[in-house]
This record gives C-alpha cells, structure tokens and sequence, in this order.
C-alpha cells in the first residue's frame, strides 16, 4: 500500500525541481527553449542530436526501425535513413560484438539492448573485448565510440525477466563507464556526454520513468558531465545516496524524515563507475551519516562498495553503520514485487532515518516504524 | 467406405439410442449422411465415441525435406484422436482466449504470450510421443503445458500467480513446469532453452531411456548463436534431441526475411537433417515428431520446422497489427486455421454433428470458466514463500523486515 503510494508520487515530483518553478539548465542562459517531456522523448531527441551532428553515428539493435519496444528511437530511421538507424536479428552477443567491431573503426555505435535483463549474452563481449580493447592494445585501438542503452529496472508487474538492475556486475569491470539518470532532463545530458565519451559506456535507463517522469528539457544541444554527482537536496543530518528511478523514493522518504525534524541531503551518483568519490565523502564528513539504496539485491550491489570506500575514507567522522536499503537476495519476483522492492517505508524504517537525535544508543537499537 | 460400429462401446444402453444410431449407419448407406439422423441426434447428448476405428488422413502439404527422405503423407489414426484433437484444440483455444480477457481485466499482470493459431503444434506432438520425452519450450507454452496433462485450474492458478499455479504462484505465464510429465517448461531469455533441451537429451540417453527431448523455439530464437552450439553438440555426440522451430513468421515485430538470410530454418543445420512442416495440421505435425522421435533414436539431431502462425500479437502488450495487416491475419484464420480444419475432418467422416460440435464447444467454455473461477478464489502464495527456494532448504538467505536491525530472520 505504502510502495504504491510511493509509486503513485513519481509521477509528481521529480527530484531537484521544487514545485512550479521552471528549471533551467546547468549551461545555458535563461532564454533557452524549454519544452515539458518526458523520459523517453527526451532520450529520442538526444539521439536525435547526437546522430544529427556527428554523420559517423549509428543506432542499432531489436525493433529500434520503428521507434522500440519503448519508443526511445522514434523517428530516427525516418530521418537518417536504413543505413544508420537499423534492426538486428535477435542475438544481443553479436549485437555487442558488431557495435565493438563499429566502434572501433573511429564510429559511434549506439547499440540498444532491449531489456537490461537480455544483457548478459553480451556480458563476455563487454568485460572481455569492449573494456580492454585500449588496454591490451597500447592505445593503438579503442572502442570508445561504443554506448550500450538498455532500460533497467522495476516497472511494477516485469517479472523475473524485465525488472533487473544489473548495474553491479558492470561497475566491476575497469574500462568501461556505467551511466544512469534520474529524469529526462538528466538523461538528455547524461546519454550525450555518454555518446561523445571517448571510452565505452553502458547506459541504463530507468524503464518505470519512462512514461511517469515529466520534466522541463532544455531543446538545445547539452551535456551533463560524467563522473560528477549531484546535491540534489541539502541537509545536515544524514547523506543518502542513489541513482536513477530509487531517488523519487528516496526523496519520499526524506519529506517524511523532515516532518519527523531530519534534516536529509541527497545526493545522485548519476556516474556508477567511475563514480564521484568527493562528492559523497565531502557529505558525509558533514552530516556523519550515509544511507544507500539500490533496487538490485543487497549483497554484492554497488551500495557495498560505496560502503566500503566511505568508511575507508569517512570513518572517524561516521556516527552510525552505513546502512544500505536494497532489494533482497531472491531472483526478482513477480508476485512479491512490493514485498521486494526498497520503499521509501523501509528507508525511513532504518536505524539511520528513524532516530531523531545524535543520540548513539538510538542509533544501536533503533526503533521500528508503523508501516 | 463404411465405418464400422462397436455396439460395445455405446455408453448408454437405451433402445432408442441404439435405433437411432442403425438409422444413422443406414443413412450413411445411401450416402446422404445426416438429413434424416439430425432430427434424431439432436433430441439425444451423445458423449465423445470411444471408438477406435482406424482411419487414414492425408496431410494438407508434402514434407519438405533436407538430408533425409521426408516421411508419407498418410497418417494413421483412429476416430477417437480425431475426436480427442478437436476438443483439446478447442480447449487449448478457449483458453488462451480467456486469459486474453483476463489480462485485460488485470487479474494476470506481467506478461502474457498467447498460443491460438499454433494449437496443431502442441497437439500433433503430445500424440505422436509419451509422457517419458521431455518437450521444453520458451514463454509461449500455456498450451503446451495443457497438453502435457496439466489441468485448466493450475493453468489459471499460476496466470493469476496463486498459489494452487504450477509453478506455486512463483513463475508466471512464462515460467509452466510439469515434472511428472517431463516438461522443463517455460523460459523467459531467447534461445536459452535450446542448450538446456539437448542436455536433458543427454540425460536420456545417458541412461537408455529410450526417449527424445523435443526443444522448441521460435524464428527470432533461430538466430541466437547458442542454438548452434547445442546443434554442434547434439550432432557431434549423436544426442537424441530435436529441435522444433515454431515457425510463426514474427519475431515479436520482426517479420523473418527481415532477421534471417535464410528462413529455411529446417535447413540450418546445415549437417543435420531437417523436415519442413506444415504446423497448421496437427496430422502433419503428429506424423513429422513420430518420424522425428525414431531419427533421433537411431541417428542423433534433426530439425523440425512448423510452419505456424499466431493471432495473438507477441505478447499482451502488443496489438499485433502494426507490424502485419489484418487481412493477413484473417486469410490465416480462414484459410488454415487448425481447429477448423480438424472440424472439417470430423464433419466428412461423421463421427459428431455440426451442433454436437457446437455442444463441445460450449462444454468446454464451462470447463474454462468453472476452473477460472476457482482459480480466482484460491489464494495468493504467504509472503514468506518470497524466499523459498532461493537456494535449497537449509543454505537460506538472512533477508530484512522493514526495519533492518529489528526484525532479521533466517529463512528457508
């Protein structure tokens, strides 16, 4: 009940913008066309960009001819013709491997994976070939012009097989970069810096946003950069940490922490890998505390190596254990998605969230919240 | 042609009933079949005929064969399968088409591939093999399961994720298991149950059952590089497996010739013999998996093509008419629907009438509107089922309640 709640206030609010008033983009000056999209059209029009000024970009990969399963591609086949925008036959392995091949030829390859949970035929290309391509060649060749879209994550009723968030197996590879926005704003940017990045990217769209998420999209040509995360709210008593569709919960569950007197600064990594270590260690030596929340499943999810590195760097300014809210350790389940998923409930249940002061000993025992 | 009449096998034993039948075998006589036995049929139920006589039907096309001489186009088989053939297909069709208005109505979430219009597929093969050869497919296997003995209520059960479903709830449309009747089920990733099809033949024949493992999948599926591995592996170590590619032209959206240089799937095994079905005939698919089961046996891998078609777009979500017409999908339905054509064989050879079919028909959407029905009474699994079966019982997994350090619990 609480989940759907939660559900229900994505389509609202989307984090970083307060209510009514207009946002403006990071580059431009305020006389900039805005036009209210959302996160599908706003990645449609980055790739609509990004093969419009550089002649030597291809978009690829199953069904993308007629706009995708998501419609993220709409109208590039029309206007660029077959020979750039074209379908695959369904073999994400050769998909990836051709994309490589492209890639490193001196072209942009945007290869769509359809579904992030399709990903893994590809994963030995990825790890084995894309990620070390400049490495084991002393720089002779590269595949940077390569970037792997794939929309991922939870969207209600997908199952076992349209619901993963495998962005963790990802972010242990060196060589490769791991990309996720959290709005179409963000992910205009975010997709163009990823395409002109001179290493590879995989790209992972939050699936559920794709409809849900409405937000002012500057219509010229912009970049976010990589590897920088964003404040997107300040506070002084605890840091959370996410990315992508997790924030809208997130920043649910900081409004319920404030009326409780929290003060909660959240911050969006945007950048898994390489992600923007500065940023979370300067929070969290401010507020001493740091909560992590993913929907991948806890053990092994990139919140432990966020954990990791914060304590290395952070410990004597910790006050509490970094707690992470995640998914549980069971194959995403189909009938059990709301039991599944890191709501803003569990959030603000956690020892961390829920205590009102600086007090150690309620931090150690904590106390549960009413669901 | 006269058929001949097991007296023995009339269910009921009342005069009447057996006068009208005499009536009915003489008006056969004077081949003006039905005129003067209507009248009489209608005013009495009769139940399916147990009758076994043997009949012999032609298939609707030739085989088409590669690197194997193609099997005959005269089937064997009694009045009682032909029977039994339409009322499953009918059943298998009835169903699909409810848990279309089910999906609609949201009881099934997720996603939900319907069969109807490749019903001769499942049917064809269940009659030409037994229960101990193992059939795996990939999501579109409602059907399937159905015809591998699992029950309408387990159908609807595990649609509407209850706990009663054959998976427990847990699996979903894509995911339908029978163990008894070795069905490996149900996968949700493209092509990766072909792999899997030919280690379990490997099993079978490991341990000389006897038996063959039909891996089905379908004309995006053909284009998935671990097919041709489980091909090479088949081939090379002589496995007794088959691979069926249900030919239904799209893959999702995708038209074939738009995914595939070649199309002619039954040839790319390039080594391994294939046959090339007409998967609209449940005869031709019954006669090609017989033929096919002996090969395998004696000689390793074939491939078996069915040439079939689905009226259903791919899945729920996709109206599957943006990428065909719908004048191609209904020549399909009028030309070479399954259950009509079997319909048609029934009526020829007088074995029901055309309201004794229409009575069947109407029996069966009983059946699937009383199993729905229970189905939506039974409950939904307990919340700790979330965790079972992660790993096996006693390696469990510590899993969190809301408040992680509060409530910590290891479960099964």
């Amino acid at each position: 009940m609480a989940s759907l709640l939660g559900r229900f206030c994505r389509k609202l609010v989307v984090p970083g913008s307060a209510h009514g008033s207009r946002m403006t983009s990071t580059t431009a000056c305020g006389s900039e066309t805005v036009k209210s999209l959302n996160l599908y059209s706003a990645i449609n029009q980055a790739l609509h960009i990004a093969l419009e000024t550089d002649p030597r970009s291809y978009v690829f990969g199953e069904d993308v001819g007629f706009g995708g399963v998501f419609r993220c591609t709409t109208g590039l086949a029309e206007r660029f013709g077959k020979n750039r925008v074209f379908n695959t036959p369904l073999c994400e392995q050769g998909i990836v491997g051709f994309g490589i091949g492209l890639a490193a030829m001196g072209n942009r390859a945007v290869v769509e994976i359809q579904f992030a949970d399709y990903i893994y035929p590809a994963f030995d290309q990825i790890v084995n070939e894309a990620a070390k391509f400049r490495y084991r060649s002393g720089n002779q060749f590269n595949c940077g012009g390569l970037t792997i879209r794939a929309p991922y994550g939870a969207v209600g009723h997908g199952g076992h097989y349209h619901s993963q968030s495998p962005e963790a197996f990802f972010c242990h590879v060196p060589g490769i970069k791991v990309v996720i926005p959290r709005s179409p704003r963000e992910a205009k940017g975010l997709l163009l810096s990823s395409i002109r990045d001179p290493n590879p990217v995989v790209f992972f769209e939050p699936k559920w946003l794709y409809r849900q998420a409405v937000e002012e999209v500057p219509e010229h040509d912009y970049m976010i950069p990589l590897s920088q995360a964003e404040v997107i709210r300040e506070g002084s008593d605890i840091t959370l940490v996410g990315w992508g569709a997790q924030l809208t919960v997130m920043e649910q569950a900081c409004l319920d922490a404030e009326k409780e007197g929290i003060s909660c600064e959240l911050i969006d990594l945007k950048t898994l890998l390489p992600w923007d270590k500065e940023t979370v260690e300067a929070s969290v030596k401010k507020t001493g505390r740091l909560l992590i929340s993913h929907e991948a499943p806890i053990t092994g999810g990139f919140g432990a190596e966020i954990s990791a590195t914060i304590l290395e760097r952070c410990f004597l300014k910790l006050e509490a254990p970094v707690s992470r809210v995640c998914g549980l350790d069971t194959p995403f389940p189909l009938v059990f998605e709301p039991f599944y998923m890191p709501t803003k409930n569990k959030a603000s249940s956690s020892s961390s969230l829920s205590s009102p002061s600086k007090n150690t000993h309620f931090l150690i025992h904590g106390f549960s919240r009413l669901l | 042609y006269l058929p001949h009449w097991n007296w023995n096998c009339l269910t009921t034993d009342s005069q009447s009933e057996k006068s009208a039948v005499w009536i009915m075998a003489l008006s056969r006589l004077s081949s003006r079949s039905n005129i003067i036995s209507r009248p009489l049929s209608a005013a009495f139920r009769r139940s399916i005929s147990t009758d076994t006589t043997p009949i012999t039907i032609e298939t609707s096309l030739p085989f088409t064969a590669h690197l194997c001489d193609p099997p005959s186009r005269s089937v064997e088989s009694s009045t009682q399968e032909l029977l039994s053939f339409f009322r499953t297909m009918a059943l298998m069709r009835r169903m699909e088409i409810a848990a279309d208005s089910l999906y609609k109505a949201k009881l099934i979430r997720g996603f939900c591939h319907l069969y109807d219009g490749q019903e001769a597929v499942a049917i064809g093969m269940e009659a030409a093999i037994t229960k101990k050869d193992a059939i795996i497919t990939a999501y579109r296997d409602h059907c399937i399961f159905l015809g591998r003995g699992g029950s309408l209520y387990e159908v609807f059960a595990e649609l509407m994720g209850r706990q009663d479903g054959c998976s427990r709830g847990k699996g979903g449309s894509m995911h339908f298991y029978k163990k008894d009747s070795s069905f490996y089920g149900g996968h949700g990733i493209v092509g990766a149950q072909v792999p899997l099809g030919c280690g379990i033949a490997f099993a079978q024949k490991y341990s000389k059952e006897e038996a063959v493992t039909f891996a089905m999948y379908g004309d995006g599926a053909a284009n998935q590089g671990q097919l041709f591995e489980a091909l090479n592996i088949s081939a090379l170590w002589d496995l007794p497996s088959i691979l069926v590619c249900e030919n239904n032209h799209y893959g999702m959206g995708t038209a074939e010739w738009r995914a595939a240089k070649s199309p002619s799937y039954y040839k790319r095994g390039d080594y391994v013999p294939g046959l090339k079905v007409d998967g609209m005939d449940a005869f031709a698919v019954k006669q090609a998996c017989k033929f096919a089961k002996e090969h395998a046996l004696k000689n390793g891998p074939i491939i078996l093509e069915m040439d079939t078609y689905r009226y259903h777009g791919h899945s729920m979500s996709d109206p599957g008419s943006t990428y065909r017409t719908r004048d191609e999908i209904s020549g399909v339905r009028q030309e070479r629907d399954p259950i009509e054509r079997i319909k048609k064989l029934v009526l020829s050879h007088d074995l029901a009438t055309e309201k004794e079919l229409k009575d069947m028909e109407k029996e069966i959407r009983k059946e699937v509107d009383d199993a729905i029905a229970k189905a939506k009474d039974c409950p939904m699994p307990e919340p700790s089922e979330l965790f079972t079966n992660v790993y096996v019982k006693g390696f469990g997994t510590e899993s969190f309640g809301a408040d992680r350090k509060e409530v910590k619990a290891a479960l099964p």
